[in-house]
């Protein structure tokens, strides 16, 4: 069972009290954008062995979005972090280096 | 003028912890920033109590501040007092943006009484929060599920618990409590 720390309220929520919201850090592309980029928005997803970004929703608590970095292989989590940026922080980045490394995911390292 | 009920009214149940229907109370939701002076004062003036801290719940009897997220605050007061609460509110705030809403007879109320053991013990069969003394420390709000329903409880003392779920699923809260609280379902975990 996944349990993930909720940077908002700071509630050690179990997987069952979130709501899952997919792969995290998905640029937008709208209209005047090209076929190839909105289908790239729209349906190519990682789908990696090891370290995962992800958007969750603390569904059952304070109802917030936020972001969390975790192994599919391990289902250790390296952390949780605000919905409100583009990239996970430098901090996260170093937890998951710790672990592993060479990890790499869709040009982060 | 219609007989205003709670959501389960007299109901009770002896078993390993004593559960009540905590009769009509007086509930305002409070959302706007917490960190905004004017927010903070209106709500303690409101109440008398102090302003909490993130997950606390500041309760005595009818009244109390409970934090229920960084943007969103539950106002306790007695229920006949909840329409001057929430005017009082609604001036003293005019000008800030916020929004303050009577919620008294959409929730209802239980408190769950009994050894400090046995209501830990009832509650963690039912909700996967961690019960333990150290993750759920007395006076700190837990919103979370209770099977298949969100609820907020939090502990006023060791001996004493109160459980809020919206009015609609009240009997299915208080059947899963009861089932919980059966004599010789102890497990004697905690």
């Amino acid at each position: 069972m996944l349990t993930l720390t909720c940077p908002y309220c700071g509630i050690a929520c179990d997987e069952t009290e979130l709501s899952p919201g997919g792969e995290a850090h998905i640029t937008r592309f709208g209209p005047g954008s090209s076929d190839q980029e909105f289908e790239t928005y729209l349906f190519q997803r990682e789908n990696p062995k090891g370290v995962h970004f992800e958007r969750w929703r603390h569904a059952y608590g304070c109802g917030k979005w936020f972001h969390a970095a975790r192994n599919t292989v391990t289902l250790e989590v390296y952390g949780t972090y605000s919905a409100q940026v583009f990239e996970p922080p430098q901090s996260v980045k170093d937890a998951i280096s710790a672990k592993l490394p060479d990890w790499s995911w869709r040009g982060l390292a | 003028m219609s007989d205003r009920q709670s959501a389960m009214p007299g109901a009770h149940f002896d078993g390993h912890v004593r559960l009540r229907d905590a009769g009509l109370r007086g509930m305002i939701t409070l959302r706007g920033d917490l960190d905004a002076g004017m927010i903070r004062k209106a709500a303690m003036d409101v109440t008398g109590q102090v302003f909490p801290k993130p997950r606390m719940a500041n309760c005595t009897n009818d009244t109390g501040l409970c934090w229920m997220s960084p943007d969103e605050l539950l106002v306790l007061v007695p229920h006949d007092e909840a329409a001057t609460a929430l005017a009082y509110l609604q001036a003293a705030l005019a000008g800030e943006h916020h929004l303050a809403v009577d919620v008294s007879d959409a929730r209802a109320v239980f408190t769950l009484e009994g050894e400090a053991s046995a209501l830990r013990e009832t509650l963690a069969k039912l909700t996967p929060a961690d019960m333990r003394d150290a993750a759920l420390p007395i006076g700190q709000l837990r919103r979370t599920r209770l099977a298949q329903v969100p609820v907020a409880f939090w502990f006023q003392s060791e001996s004493d618990a109160h459980l809020i779920c919206f009015r609609s699923v009240a009997d299915y809260v208080f059947g899963l409590l009861q089932n919980a609280a059966r004599p010789g379902s102890e497990i004697g975990f905690f």
